[in-house]
């Protein structure tokens, strides 16, 4: 047996533990599940229109329609109607009486095949009675400013009176687009009815105690009688953090009814028509500052997209002003969010959580201050950098700034000083010699608070069973959905054991092994999850010290564990014989651990707080080419230099921070959603959504993690979360396709791109700062 | 009875509908759950497989997207699927082990369809570089990894090598023996429903003539979303996408079969049109074009297909048949408004025949809001003709700028009988404006649309009047 022989240490960089599943095909999505006997399936009716009452549902048609079993409506949820994360009752699991965006979910058919189901779903005769809508923030504040869920306000000394005083100032506006999260794998859930008033689900959530809650609720059942199960789901980036739970909620109300497991996967269109996407922001700044580009007051107001129901829309703008700063100092500040109620599918959390929509105000803020001053931006960026113990808007001190390294570190490794003139010149001749194509260079920071800003979210639990064959199973409250999580506190576990991985199966995560968890979001997973899990290992991992000294009359001191042995004084045992001999001997073997984040605190009301445990750092410095003539780009380069404390797994560390950027690279790009005038969302599939390619992604792609950073807090091995802060690195790419576009009038003027910077939005940047088309030369 | 070969399993079906998807067939109906469907229409690759079909009596192995794969479609053919792939030991595949060594998956949901488009690429490209592998992987979405970590495994993959000890290298005689083997026109249906594959031409002109309402099926990269998308029933199917295949290489002109494929097509424009050899590497991605048809892009007639601007501005003529009888006719003449052309019930496109350009300037641009695998908001075809420093005749046709793709004839007024210069091209800039009332929608608005036509005139200047500034962006590294 392998396990018997030394085994190596822990290699850091191991691969992800379902590698050579997702290569051969037989990794198990919910999809694959092989159902039980007699399953059914369901089908979403979704509305026709965008804002309206319903008059009357004639159904009769899908009930006749081949292979349906029933058509469920609002009426047939045993128990409460809603999925609301935050108990606002606002979001109905079937539309009641009134729809509130084109493409809410309806009525739901059961029929014993998708097809028929999906078939059945189209003959559904509905009459409404329309109602106005809006569809945009700006529309949404004319009609009257009607919100989702309160705004906050951050205030720290007196922006009022200092912006008069500011010897210069300007005033903008920022259009912000939002992104749809386009997981590969679509909503999708799986219910199993069980005796009493049990039901099973398997599905693809971040939140299977959400689940567990929003089912046991619609069925009108405690929640000891939901079991929800995820072995891993196919991408998430937010969009299954509270999504699934509406999926989920009709396949148990059917499953229930029925007696039958039934299964509700949406077709792609369907899915990214029904669900929640990122923010999008129209946001008004006011910004005082020097002759020398030093930020001496800011005041801005951040207009959310809403949607028409609350979902997480509070934490999400909340975060959108924790950001508002990214990683400069404001002396007088005042931000405020203004979440307003839209006739448009309610947005959700997405990677970053509003934090993008903070950090790309604060850098348009630095280009405004750049190209005012005629200044490098970097330059602008430096001189405004926190220095430790400046207080944030929300009064937290930043303690623990290491963005001067990171800044000095990348600028040489990236060559910027001479890359940045070599554009400048390149530009100068392309000017002279009428060239189309420009050259744009930028190099931007990012600093994001780790935590869930709702204090309670930042707890863990974790599930070790060591078996008498010497075996491990691991169960943590964290769901696996690409990032590498059940690796990384694989991991954690085989080194505080000092055994090889191939002794660990980490299962499936579910809420009967570990309850009361927290999504796995916020880039929190590993953070949490792998503290309560090391809390569990070194339980037993004492109990086993314990007995050793006993059974060998030994002290602590003479205990060592070593690769899949332990050592006691001169005697090497195999780690199984010494789970055999514990076992034999009545010592428990397995132990349930817990975390808790310390140090946090937050009160909202007061804009005042510790809502950080502490930040993570990274910066990048992009290159871009445009042409002109089409608004077309490339990414010439890329360099990306990011701080994740000390890396569990730096292979998938790098992963992440290589994801995020070329997602974030995407949303301020060529990700475009776009709704008709009628309110119907028109880009709903990857034939009219366009997320990056991998000939999108930088041609020259340098991905670095500083080695040298250590995380100050006692977090999990001194390592930082990496999930989101890295997404907020795609702004160099579109920072620096508007240096480029700003060359076309000599760097005067701040182009003031709106995002995303599809091409479209670059030519008709480039032929307003050029005042029109451009005339060929000689003509 | 339509009959194929599944991975190592002759398969075959006495009863299938026509819009019935081989993605279903593999997943509901043979329980192989690791070739996955993300979208259902072609454009994300989870769901791609291999499909191997006799082209001139040897074995052609193609990446296509199974979720728009008819099961009809895959008559005669080897489908290969993730189930199948080994390497030379029985173990990982040498592409899946570098996948692994790598890092190419995290959520592992794409992974399955990345295998098998870079296995694809292993298969037919030594020791391929990195614009080739990106070229092969337009048509897979990862919305994971950022893709380098899939590139750097595509490139280790591609070094190593190993093609001639692979398994599918070593079938192949077998396999393209089992095929030949079996007929080539097939029928297959469910109830009242049909899917026909005529044996060849002449019985696609009979079949036709018998069913004039029948749905043609060549490649499926837009019928397939019919099925999937919108459900609509396309009985009878009339399947031709294994028809029509010739290429003839003439003295003064180039046919094609209207059954020749994009991909199959490439040598054609490498040869002799290269100037827009970039061009026609922006139409779909490569699984697209190893299914779709220079024949359903015209046939089709939809405002924004990729070739008819071009070949509008080639001068290309179709040849319609029905029955027995054919007539041929300028491209240009056959889209005649929006969703309707002069086809005549039970006729259909049998052959584009494209003039040689000659001494002709020839271009084609597009704009879209991602350059690869996006459908074009406009696109253009240029050729133009210079004697003796006078353009003798510019031909200009646009796609995205009206309801049919059309010539831009103020444009071409304005350069034709002018000198060869900045100031004409200037001028057909400015005229273009008044030739088109573009619409605004969600790839572009009506503003842009113009401010495009016009500077595509600027472009195809600047890339033809011997200027040495670059003009376009390029992709490549190491400029």
């Amino acid at each position: 047996m392998k396990h018997e022989t030394l085994a190596p240490p822990v290699t850091p960089e191991t691969p992800h533990e379902s590698a050579e599943k997702h290569v051969t095909g037989r990794a198990d999505y919910t999809d694959d599940l092989v159902l039980p006997q007699g399953a059914l399936h369901a089908y979403l009716g979704l509305s026709t229109i965008t804002h309206g009452r319903i008059r009357s549902m004639d159904l009769d048609a899908v009930r006749a329609a081949p292979g349906v079993i029933d058509v469920l409506t609002a009426a047939d949820i045993p128990g409460k109607n809603d999925v609301s994360p935050i108990g606002k009752n606002d979001d109905p699991i079937l539309a009641d009486g009134k729809v509130m965006f084109h493409g809410q979910p309806v009525f739901a058919v059961i029929a014993e095949t998708r097809e028929q189901a999906r078939r059945a779903a189209r003959l559904a005769k509905i009459d409404y009675e329309p109602l106005p809508h809006v569809l945009d923030p700006v529309a949404a504040l004319e009609a009257g400013g009607g919100l989702a869920v309160p705004g906050m306000t951050l205030r720290r000394g007196d922006p009022q009176a200092a912006l008069p005083k500011a010897p210069r100032r300007i005033d903008g506006r920022f259009v912000i687009g939002g992104q749809d999260h386009f997981y590969l794998e679509t909503q999708i859930a799986l219910a199993i009815p069980g005796e009493d008033d049990e039901v099973v689900i398997f599905t693809s959530t971040q939140h299977p105690t959400e689940v567990q809650h929003m089912v046991a609720h619609a069925l009108g059942v405690p929640a000891n009688a939901v079991v929800v199960n995820v072995r891993r789901m196919g991408g998430g980036f937010g969009g299954k953090e509270t999504q699934m739970n509406l999926f989920c909620c009709v396949a148990a109300v059917a499953a229930k009814k029925w007696h039958r497991a039934v299964k509700l996967r949406p077709d792609r269109d369907d899915d990214m028509i029904a669900t929640g996407k990122r923010h999008d922001f129209v946001v008004d700044y006011s910004i005082g500052f020097d002759e020398a580009g030093r930020i001496l007051a800011v005041e801005g107001d951040w207009y959310a997209r809403c949607g028409f129901s609350a979902d997480l829309s509070m934490a999400v703008t909340d975060r959108a002003l924790f950001h508002a700063d990214n990683a400069y100092f404001y002396p007088d500040v005042e931000v405020r969010s203004h979440p307003l109620r839209t006739n448009t599918v309610s947005n959700t959390a997405f990677r970053g959580f509003g934090g993008p929509q903070g950090v790309i105000v604060a850098e348009r803020i630095i280009e405004e201050i750049a190209y005012a001053t005629g200044q490098d931006t970097l330059a602008v960026r430096k001189a405004n950098l926190y220095r430790n113990g400046q207080l944030t808007p929300y009064h937290q001190p930043v303690e623990d700034m290491i963005l001067p390294r990171i800044f000095a570190e990348l600028e040489e490794s990236c060559d910027y000083a001479r890359r940045r003139q070599a554009v400048l010149d390149w530009n100068a001749r392309m000017q002279a010699a009428g060239g189309p194509i420009r050259k744009g260079i930028a190099l931007t920071p990012v600093k994001f608070g780790i935590s869930f800003t709702a204090t309670h979210f930042n707890q863990a639990g974790a599930l070790v069973h060591i078996y008498t064959d010497g075996s491990i199973q691991l169960n943590h409250g964290g769901c696996e959905m690409g990032q590498g999580l059940h690796t990384k506190i694989a991991q954690i576990v085989a080194e505080a054991f000092s055994v090889g991985l191939d002794r660990i199966k980490v299962t499936k995560t579910t809420t009967e092994k570990v309850p009361n968890t927290s999504a796995t979001a916020a880039s929190s997973g590993t953070d949490l999850n792998g503290m309560a899990a090391l809390d569990a290992a070194n339980q037993i991992k004492r109990r086993l010290v314990d007995f050793l000294c006993t059974a060998k009359d030994a002290t602590p001191e003479e205990i060592r564990f070593v690769p899949d042995h332990v050592v006691v004084r001169d005697e090497t045992i195999p780690f199984s014989k010494v789970i055999e001999m514990a076992y034999l001997s009545r010592v428990q073997l397995w132990a349930a651990g817990f975390y808790a984040t310390p140090k946090i605190h937050w009160n909202r009301a007061e804009g005042r707080g510790r809502p950080f445990y502490y930040y993570a750092y990274g910066a990048a410095c992009s290159e871009v080419s445009v042409d002109t003539l089409t608004g077309e780009y490339v990414i010439e380069r890329t360099d990306v230099l990011h701080d994740v404390g000390r890396s569990i797994n730096p292979a998938l560390d790098k992963g992440q921070v290589e994801g995020a950027f070329v997602q974030g690279t995407g949303w301020l790009t060529s990700e475009e959603l776009w709704w008709d005038k009628e309110g119907r969302l028109r880009t709903h599939a990857p034939s009219t959504y366009k997320i990056p390619l991998a000939s999108d992604r930088p041609k020259v792609f340098n991905v670095k993690l500083a080695e040298w950073s250590e995380n100050k807090e006692r977090t999990i091995k001194r390592s930082k979360a990496v999930g989101e802060p890295p997404f907020m690195l795609g702004i160099s790419v579109f920072e620096a396709i508007g240096h480029a576009v700003a060359s076309v009038a000599d760097y005067r003027e701040c182009p003031r791109l709106d995002a995303p910077a599809t091409p479209e939005r670059v030519l008709m940047a480039v032929e307003r700062l050029r005042g029109g088309p451009p005339a060929l030369r000689g003509a | 009875m339509i009959r194929f070969l599944l991975n190592d399993t002759e398969i075959r079906l006495t009863e299938a509908g026509p819009g019935d998807t081989l993605l279903d067939f593999l997943r509901l109906g043979r329980g192989l759950i690791g070739t996955k469907e993300g979208c259902a229409e072609g454009d994300c690759g989870a769901c791609t497989v291999l499909v191997g079909r006799l082209h001139d009596g040897a074995m052609v192995y193609e990446p296509v997207n199974a979720c728009i794969r008819f099961l009809a479609a895959c008559h005669r053919c080897h489908i290969v699927t993730i189930e199948h792939l080994r390497g030379p030991n029985g173990g990982l595949h040498p592409i899946q082990q570098a996948m692994v060594d790598h890092h190419g998956s995290q959520c592992g949901f794409c992974t399955p369809g990345f295998v098998m488009a870079l296995y694809g690429l292993w298969m037919t490209h030594e020791n391929p570089d990195v614009v080739q592998i990106e070229t092969a992987l337009q048509g897979n979405l990862c919305r994971c990894t950022g893709y380098e970590p899939i590139v750097k495994a595509a490139l280790a993959a591609g070094r190593a090598g190993g093609q001639l000890q692979d398994f599918l290298t070593l079938e192949r005689a077998e396999v393209a023996a089992k095929l030949f083997a079996m007929p080539v026109g097939a029928e297959v249906s469910r109830g009242d429903e049909r899917a026909i594959l005529p044996a060849d031409t002449d019985e696609l002109a009979r079949v036709l003539v018998q069913h004039p309402q029948a749905t043609i099926v060549a490649g499926a990269t837009d019928v397939g979303l019919w099925v999937t998308k919108q459900m609509r029933p396309i009985s009878p199917g009339v399947f031709i996408g294994h028809l029509m295949k010739e290429i003839e290489v003439g003295a003064d002109e180039i046919r094609i079969g209207a059954g020749v494929t994009y991909s199959e097509f490439a040598p054609v424009i490498d040869d002799h049109f290269p100037e827009v050899e970039d061009y026609f590497l922006r139409i779909g991605g490569w699984q697209i074009r190893n299914a779709g048809t220079i024949g359903g892009n015209i046939a089709n007639g939809s405002p924004i297909g990729e070739t008819p601007p071009l070949l509008i501005a080639l001068g290309a003529r179709i040849v319609l048949r029905r029955g027995d009888k054919r007539r041929e006719l300028p491209l240009e003449q056959f889209f005649l408004e929006y969703g309707r052309q002069d086809r005549r019930p039970g006729e259909f496109v049998e052959t584009v025949v494209i003039p040689r350009k000659g001494t002709a300037m020839i271009a084609a641009y597009k704009m879209s809001k991602r350059q690869s695998a996006d459908i074009s908001a406009i696109s253009v075809g240029f050729r133009i003709e210079v004697e003796g420093g006078t353009i003798t005749s510019a031909r200009v046709a646009f796609g995205g700028m009206a309801g049919i793709p059309a010539r831009a004839r103020l444009a071409e007024a304005a350069l034709a009988g002018q000198p060869f210069t900045a100031a004409s091209f200037e001028a057909a800039a400015r005229a273009v404006k008044d030739d088109f009332t573009p619409l605004t929608d969600f790839r572009a608005t009506a503003d842009y649309r113009h401010a495009v036509a016009a500077n595509f005139f600027r472009r195809f200047w600047l890339e033809n009047s011997g200027t040495d500034i670059p003009v376009r962006l390029n992709r490549a590294v190491g400029e």
